[in-house]
């Protein structure tokens, strides 16, 4: 039976966490905790997950978890499945949770946002952030989103996947099926952050099945060498709409949204030829 | 296991363990004080479709009989669940 609200794990496995309101990420960790079980051993490198889900004395993972270095976090989920294995134990699920820029399930808000929002390479052309400010010579970040979905695919990895939290059926069936395949696997989760995306905390889920709706991001799986696309919106939902209900676009210019709508142009026509 | 809040709350050295292991789910202190508003349920419109607790980022709405409880311990009031609900029986009310 598919996985949904009604069939998912009542039990809470990150509660009582320090995120902000409204956090995108934390719902990501949460929904796949809920999918993945107890036995899951999640591994969060310094971010924010870890900056709000340990805060000594408040430990708000039901679960095992650890923090490991920033770049650790696959070298320790490496050491994890090694150590559990060595003692013999073969029900668990080792997970990684990183933010932009790591392994396992990456819950990609868009720039470092425990730090206080700086530019990461996931941050797409034209967001402002504190180390791309928007000015009169320069627009906020340069630079288009790196496509990690697909650099991680060419690893010939068994399984990854793209999603949104505005998607969570899509996502809990992709940890599910990440769950039951042998060897490392990648779900990229794109997770609003209303905090340094500019947009109220109810709008979270909103704006990410918003970003799917207007084509600047994507529902889709790599799996046996092929890439498949799991939605194909039928007609694309306004780009500026997207754009100007955030502060952190909200100095764009309309040649600016112009160069967006282009690129998500060209993006579309690789998927089209590329993906089933 | 679901993290729960307890009654001991370590303050001095001696009560923090050496090693850098502890407890897990060992929560100390609530989330209600970052609300400004509450969502509060009109059950007379839930039909239990769960889609709050589905979308809720801190997982404070649960099951209760065939609708939804709130653990307002735990709640920011981020207005997600009020949003997401198509039947709109989660308004939001300021908090005094």
């Amino acid at each position: 039976m598919a996985i949904n609200a009604k069939t998912l794990n009542e039990t809470e496995f990150f509660y009582g966490h320090k995120a902000c309101a409204g956090c995108g990420g934390s719902l990501a960790v949460r929904i796949a905790l809920k999918v993945l079980g107890e036995n899951a051993v999640a591994v969060l490198p310094a971010g924010c997950m870890s900056a709000v889900g340990f805060n000594f004395p408040q430990l708000c993972f039901g679960n095992n978890a650890i923090i490991s270095t920033f770049a650790g976090t696959a070298s320790m989920l490496t050491g994890v499945e090694a150590g559990l294995r060595a003692q013999g134990i073969t029900d668990f699920h080792a997970v990684g949770f990183a933010g932009d820029g790591g392994t396992a399930i990456c819950y990609d808000n868009e720039a470092y946002m425990n730090t206080g929002i700086q530019k990461s390479s996931l941050t797409p052309f034209g967001a402002r952030t504190t180390t791309t400010p928007a000015g009169k010579n320069i627009r906020g970040n340069l630079r288009p989103k790196k496509n990690l979905f697909e650099i991680v695919a060419a690893h010939g990895i068994p399984y990854a996947a793209t999603a949104s939290v505005g998607y969570l059926n899509d996502f809990m069936r992709k940890v599910e099926k990440a769950k039951n395949i042998r060897g490392t696997k990648y779900i990229h989760v794109l997770a609003p952050c209303p905090t340094g995306w500019g947009v109220k905390t109810d709008e979270t889920v909103e704006i990410a099945k918003e970003v799917v709706d207007c084509g600047l991001w994507y529902l889709a799986e790599y799996e046996n060498g092929e890439f498949t696309l799991n939605r194909r919106p039928k007609e694309f939902s306004d780009v500026s709409a997207y754009l100007r209900r955030q502060s952190r676009f909200k100095h764009l210019t309309d040649e600016d949204i112009e160069i967006i709508t282009r690129s998500r142009d060209e993006k579309w026509e690789f998927i089209n030829q590329n993906f089933k | 296991m679901k993290p729960y809040l307890r009654d001991f709350v370590p303050t001095s050295y001696d009560d923090i363990p050496k090693a850098t292991a502890y407890e897990a789910g060992y929560l100390v202190t609530k989330n209600a004080g970052w609300r400004n508003a509450r969502p509060v349920l009109d059950e007379t419109k839930c039909i239990g479709c769960l889609n709050c607790y589905l979308y809720c980022p801190d997982g404070v709405i649960f099951r209760e009989d065939s609708k939804i409880g709130i653990d307002y311990d735990f709640c920011k009031g981020c207005g997600i669940c009020s949003k997401i609900c198509k039947l709109k029986a989660i308004k939001m009310e300021a908090e005094k």
